[in-house]
């Protein structure tokens, strides 16, 4: 009788412990995610003096030329070394930012050219392909996303629209979570959006990924109140 | 094209059309019909130009007579539009968001066409918000004689550039870096 009761004591002993670890883990990290959330939405008061490295990633045609407005203004010795990033079927992006890159060294601004690195990415779906071989390469596309962070580790992310940006995000958030790497995640919707966030936008701002999200159109800051709206980029 | 005479140069009012990157076979059909061309030489222009694209309807020719009808030229791509919009005096455009600046930037009058065709049509928020602000019309394939015939090009305001540096600024201050660093 008694063998049996501490039998039975050690098996709920060892369930309990197990679902108290689950539990404590899970709870861990919600706080974490909490506390991730809670620091991005605030302005980095301890920083690494000096440059940091940057990620731009690049859609298509009106996208990527409002990516280049934004790169025009801002100071690039501040951000450096600079990623580019396009979606693998998509050539003339890259091109276009490789221009802007090649006319800062004709400035013969070295600091402020600094290194430029220019890479393609796999898109999980391509327009007009099966949801069923979908599967297959989104997988693809994740490994491979994952697999560019883990190299490049961004301090800086940029980018605005293209659907290639949201796995990048969420694993820059998620290295945020686990401590990996520190990023700030700036997504600014493109001016082609006046009444509603883009799908990309939209996942980003609810699932609270990105540290700023900028909108170009007053109607939208309306709307979405979290996002920032300091005019329009074209 | 009558280039070498100075005075057919000085009166040619050039329509430049473009359909961007893929297809847009209901705006080139939509220019290519008689009445478009009628209302078109009848606002003074002179000469259609159309960048077809991809698509599979080829709109005619005309070599036009001057004084008396509109001349009328297509071509599927070229590696930059900037010539063809500076030389308009008139363009009509998809309403992408590339070509669409491009001319407002160039000051040039705008009839912006949205694609009905297109799944996910956020393209006619942005046609329609500067529609609405009067830095260009707005029209659909089958409503463009209408809109041509009844547009009025003085009523039409400049549109200002945006300015992308208090975005920069923001990102700046937000990372830590000093304004006057």
């Amino acid at each position: 009788m008694e063998s049996q009761d501490s039998h039975l004591f050690s098996e709920f002993g060892s369930l309990n412990v197990a679902i108290l670890l689950i539990v404590g883990i899970s709870t861990l990290i919600t706080i974490r995610i909490f506390y991730v959330i809670y620091r991005s939405s605030k302005p980095l008061y301890s920083r690494h003096p000096g440059p940091l490295s940057t990620l731009i990633v690049l859609g298509s045609g009106g996208h990527t030329a409002e990516m280049l407005n934004l790169l025009a203004v801002m100071q690039m010795e501040r951000f450096k070394p600079r990623y580019y990033i396009a979606a693998a079927t998509d050539n003339m992006s890259l091109q276009k930012a490789r221009v802007m890159e090649d006319s800062l060294l004709h400035k013969a601004d070295v600091e402020v050219a600094g290194t430029s690195s220019f890479m393609q990415i796999y898109r999980s779906r391509e327009v007009g392909q099966s949801y069923l071989t979908s599967v297959g390469t989104t997988i693809i596309a994740l490994t491979h996303a994952l697999w560019l962070m883990i190299k490049i580790r961004p301090q800086v992310i940029l980018c605005n629209g293209p659907g290639t940006c949201v796995p990048l995000c969420v694993i820059a958030f998620c290295f945020k979570v686990l401590g990996i790497r520190w990023s700030s995640i700036f997504y600014v919707e493109s001016i082609a959006r006046v009444r509603k966030l883009s799908l990309s936008g939209l996942l980003l701002y609810k699932l609270r990924m990105v540290d700023q999200l900028f909108v170009q159109w007053p109607q939208l800051k309306s709307k979405y109140p979290r996002a920032n709206y300091v005019g329009r980029l074209m | 094209m009558g280039e070498g005479d100075d005075h057919s140069l000085k009166s040619k009012k050039i329509v430049f059309v473009t359909v961007g990157t893929t297809s847009f076979d209901s705006l080139v059909k939509a220019v290519d019909t008689r009445e478009v061309r009628q209302a078109l030489f009848e606002k003074g222009y002179t000469h259609l130009l159309i960048q077809m694209g991809r698509g599979s309807y080829v709109p005619n020719k005309y070599s036009g007579e001057p004084g008396n009808s509109l001349s009328v030229d297509y071509f599927t791509f070229s590696s930059s539009i900037a010539e063809f919009l500076k030389s308009a005096s008139l363009v009509i455009s998809h309403a992408g968001s590339g070509s669409i600046f491009e001319t407002l930037r160039l000051q040039k009058p705008l009839i912006v066409v949205v694609n009905e065709d297109l799944m996910d049509n956020h393209q006619s928020e942005l046609a329609e918000e500067l529609a609405d602000r009067k830095h260009l019309f707005c029209a659909r394939p089958q409503m463009l004689y209408e809109t041509i015939s009844v547009m009025d090009l003085a009523s039409l305001i400049v549109y200002q550039p945006g300015n992308a540096t208090p975005v920069a600024k923001f990102i700046d201050k937000f990372i830590g870096f000093s304004n006057n660093e």
